[in-house]
């Protein structure tokens, strides 16, 4: 995206292009992270259909392979909607600094 | 074209129903009730195949015009006075969006004291929300205001809400005979709905309502300030198009023998129709007495007015709310505002009437052109009609 436009450039209806959450790597606002246990993971995508940010990332197999840490802003919402038990968790939450 | 017994209220629903919205979303207040209600019924018959959504509160209606507008649709409510309050918060982001949503708006007096009759103090409390505001004298000028509205709010020069406003009661409630086009043509003239921006639009996705902080607030306003300079042109264009094919002309303003008058009356709505009355009376005394009525408020008409007004003597501008800012009511102020640059400036009063549907009669009108001929300076604010 271009920076600081003229009000002749924008786009109408003070619409803007889709995806330009893309540009701004939003991971460093953290203070905490979560932490993928692939071992534990049913590939059940609630993460990944929750997360505000589309920092679950997929593999080639379309199954769930860890945390972009570049984009994830530590809200928690995976840890909250992963249905795994309590002593088998896919995702857990930890303090940014310990 | 069919003549038919109309109020206020069933013109501007039968102007709806042959407008065929996408989407209404609508609360019910007196009295603009019977607009969406009249319109409800529509839809219950299948006479429309619009989607009507009874919101909870005016806020959730014109939230709700703005999420099928940002889909793409053609979007229409109703509301008046405190139901427009209710509404404020959402009216300025509907122009930020450039979405032409058309609103049946009838002019009704704000809380407090409650009061359901009519003034202009709740329209005028949204004129700065880039809005275009058109007033009407009568029925019949609310049934082809509504329709305009929708071809000036979609044109692609101005993409901006537009409201069609009646007064209460006095003409949502009374009923005159009005002649309505054939469904057919009204069709023909309304046109399909031309989709600018879609939030479904899969090809091509778009964020709407994002942060807009210091570096791109300011920016994304002047496309509103740009489209209501453009508009003015088009409510010009589509008024004489609309005078071409159905015979009834319409302007920015109208003058009622103002070319050769001495003393004029400039006013909004329903007055203008009292007015026109006293002018031929106190004409057939030969009195050189005009009218100036102001059909579309915003975008203002600053110049024309000024212009139009040259020739005078004395105007008085009768406003029907108060900006209680000790300077006159807002038609007042602006049109002070726009005779600033003027060459020729005639003296100005201003004369604040009806408020909460306080009637004004033929004779408040004849007093008015009476004060206006002993009228030595300009710029007195009288509250008229008012008990001391």
């Amino acid at each position: 995206m271009k920076k600081n436009m003229g009000w002749k450039e924008l786009w109408h209806g003070d619409s803007v292009p889709a995806g330009t959450a893309k540009e701004f790597q939003t991971g460093d606002w953290r203070s905490e992270r979560p932490v993928f246990c692939a071992e534990n993971c049913i590939h059940c995508y609630f993460c990944w259909i929750y997360c505000p940010d589309s920092a679950i990332i997929l593999d080639e197999n379309k199954k769930v392979s860890g945390i972009d840490y570049r984009y994830c802003k530590g809200c928690g919402i995976c840890d909250v909607e992963c249905p795994t038990k309590k002593d088998k968790r896919a995702i857990t939450m930890e303090a940014e600094r310990k | 074209m069919p003549t038919l017994a109309k109020t206020g209220n069933e013109a501007m629903a039968e102007a709806m129903r042959q407008i065929n919205p996408d989407v209404v979303a609508a609360y019910p207040i007196t009295p603009a009730t019977e607009v969406v209600m009249i319109f409800s019924q529509f839809v219950a018959d299948g006479l429309v195949d619009t989607e009507y959504v009874a919101a909870e509160s005016e806020h959730s209606a014109m939230s709700a015009c703005v999420g099928a507008a940002s889909a793409g649709c053609r979007v229409m409510t109703g509301t008046s006075s405190q139901g427009l309050q209710l509404m404020s918060e959402i009216l300025p982001i509907v122009s930020a969006l450039r979405q032409p949503i058309v609103l049946c708006e009838v002019n009704r007096a704000l809380s407090g004291p409650i009061n359901i009759h009519c003034d202009h103090s709740d329209t005028m409390a949204v004129r700065d929300f880039g809005w275009i505001q058109i007033f009407s004298e009568n029925a019949q000028e609310a049934y082809d205001s509504v329709l305009q509205a929708v071809l000036i709010a979609e044109d692609e020069k101005v993409r901006l809400p537009a409201m069609v406003t009646t007064d209460g009661f006095i003409i949502s409630h009374c009923m005159e005979k009005i002649e309505t086009m054939e469904d057919d043509a009204a069709k023909k003239y309304i046109g399909e709905h031309k989709v600018k921006n879609s939030i479904l639009n899969l090809e091509k996705p778009i964020t709407l309502g994002s942060l807009d902080l210091q570096d791109y607030y300011f920016e994304h306003k002047m496309p509103v300030v740009e489209a209501m300079k453009q508009a003015k042109d088009v409510i010009v264009k589509v008024g004489k198009e609309f005078g071409q094919k159905f015979g009834r002309e319409y302007g920015l303003l109208e003058e009622y023998k103002l070319a050769d008058a001495e003393f004029a009356v400039v006013a909004l709505g329903s007055t203008c129709g009292t007015t026109k009355a006293v002018v031929d009376e106190l004409r057939n005394n030969g009195l050189k007495a005009g009218l100036l009525k102001v059909r579309v408020f915003r975008p203002f008409p600053g110049e024309e007015i000024a212009q139009a007004l040259s020739k005078v003597k004395a105007a008085v501008i009768l406003d029907r709310s108060d900006t209680y800012c000790n300077q006159g009511g807002q038609l007042y102020t602006e049109i002070r505002s726009a005779m600033y640059e003027a060459a020729k400036k005639p003296l100005l009063a201003n004369y604040i009437y009806g408020l909460g549907g306080r009637e004004i009669s033929l004779e408040g009108i004849r007093q008015i052109y009476k004060q206006l001929q002993e009228c030595q300076s300009s710029g007195q604010v009288i509250h008229f009609g008012v008990r001391e």
